[in-house]
């Protein structure tokens, strides 16, 4: 490797040697036409690409793998923790000290639904934070919640906003049928708009109101303004009509679902 | 030197401002700023992306092939996204929740591909993070200015405060629903590019 190469610009011609030839043997063109040649990896050759490539992608994918890996746990636990505060979000607890502590004082336990409307308890490590495939294949979530010696139901509900997903939990009292507290989220609905379905204003509109209407669930979200005296209507949000109409069938569509317990008395 | 990396950190801020002058990551700007707070979580998230993508491959741009280049930097920038996301689940899980879309919008906004391209890929890495940090404090400037603007008009509030008072609409106002809409941001980037060429008359198309 001792000497060096210059390769010919005009006809391509490689010179081996210290430097450069005066005159190119095969087209006569002069010294300044020539340029060295680089030595080393060349880094537009096919191989090199497609190495390159192979090598970074399978780094990547293990780093992603390490980081999702190590992290999981924490993440787990985040996740099961910020649904505690969703759920007593939803009992009009905003603010608390410790969530766990306060939810396990609060929430007496994790309940499904049977076929009759009567309630089967679940264990603690049966706590679930998917309520939206739970649903789906029939598992429904009932939560009995003591406040101040009062008992209130809660049951998830999920659906569909504008842009994507909408969520929330539903606070009953002892009645089965006037709602105690809401708390909704919302996964992309826009900011000032569908997204203040989020806020508080929008869900304490919802307590007071009642779900059933001759045993039936009837409580209608409707335009902002619109709502009459009475307590199965709720204003909606201004400028977020599909917004608050997926709010309206979500909270039918799922309660729905859990007739039979509004309607049972075990 | 010590003056070329201030003109390198200082320049992008305004005078060479990634959204008014070289018009990238307009969508961003546009969906993120009905609110200050998600404008101003996105604004320091892309400064942070930047700056930590324009080091990788700063570091890394002598050995990338040119042929896939662009493939190596969004690898780059996607696997950076990924994992800030991970840790902020993990760390900082309220954050996450707040940022939600929108960290995924960062792999798209076009000033991140716009710097690896331009800068990072002829430039050392100390340089290249100066340059990062810079047009991430650019664009985040830009989007707190509209941001302010709209939340204000169009809610009323700051940071979900209320700030114009309850009088105002008992006499009458109204807040400007179009405000919240995307075209309006369009319009007010539209507003602050006029005072840009204005102060900078040389930018000025003919």
């Amino acid at each position: 490797m001792a000497t060096k190469e210059f390769k010919c610009k005009v006809c391509g011609y490689v010179h081996k040697g210290d430097k450069a030839p005066d005159i190119c043997p095969v087209c006569k063109a002069g010294a300044s036409e020539f340029e060295a040649v680089k030595k080393g990896l060349d880094t537009n050759s096919n191989i090199y690409t497609v190495v390159y490539a192979a090598v970074m992608v399978v780094i990547v994918a293990f780093l992603l793998v390490f980081v999702s890996d190590s992290l999981k746990e924490r993440q787990q636990a985040n996740i099961i923790q910020d649904t505690y505060k969703q759920i007593l979000y939803s009992l009009n607890i905003r603010e608390m000290g410790n969530v766990a502590e306060t939810y396990k004082s609060t929430i007496e336990g994790d309940y499904l639904m049977n076929a009759d409307g009567s309630l089967k308890q679940l264990s603690n490590d049966e706590f679930c934070t998917k309520y939206k495939s739970e649903f789906k294949s029939g598992r429904l979530h009932i939560f009995k919640a003591n406040v101040d010696g009062a008992v209130k139901y809660i049951i998830p509900v999920n659906g569909l906003g504008l842009w994507g997903e909408i969520w929330g939990y539903v606070a009953l009292n002892e009645d089965r049928n006037t709602i105690y507290g809401t708390y909704f989220s919302h996964a992309s609905e826009t900011p000032g708009l569908g997204g203040e379905v989020g806020t508080q204003y929008f869900q304490e509109r919802f307590i007071g109101k009642q779900i059933l209407q001759n045993g039936n669930v009837n409580l209608s979200v409707v335009k902002f303004g619109q709502a009459k005296d009475g307590v199965y209507e709720v204003d909606g949000l201004t400028g977020a009509t599909i917004t608050s109409k997926g709010v309206n069938s979500m909270l039918n569509d799922v309660l729905s679902a859990y007739k039979p317990f509004f309607n049972g008395n075990n | 030197m010590a003056n070329k990396n201030k003109e390198i950190f200082g320049q992008p801020v305004w005078v060479n401002n990634p959204v008014v002058v070289q018009i990238l990551g307009i969508c961003s700007a546009l969906a993120v700023t009905a609110q200050l707070k998600p404008a101003i979580v996105m604004g320091l998230s892309v400064t942070v992306i930047v700056a930590l993508a324009n080091v990788v491959v700063s570091l890394l741009r002598k050995t990338i092939p040119n042929r896939i280049r662009i493939i190596v930097q969004l690898v780059v920038v996607a696997a950076l996204v990924t994992i800030v996301s991970e840790v902020l689940k993990a760390f900082a899980y309220d954050v996450s929740v707040q940022l939600s879309v929108y960290i995924g919008l960062i792999i798209t906004n076009c000033i991140l591909m716009g710097r690896l391209e331009a800068f990072a890929m002829q430039n050392g890495p100390k340089e290249s993070l100066l340059d990062g940090i810079g047009n991430g404090l650019g664009y985040a400037a830009i989007l707190i200015i509209v941001a302010f603007v709209r939340e204000l008009l169009g809610s009323g509030t700051l940071f979900g405060f209320q700030v114009i008072p309850q009088w105002c609409y008992e006499h009458g106002y109204l807040n400007n629903g179009m405000m919240l809409m995307s075209p309006m941001a369009l319009i007010l980037v539209g507003c602050i590019i006029w005072v840009h060429r204005a102060q900078f008359k040389d930018l000025q198309e003919k």
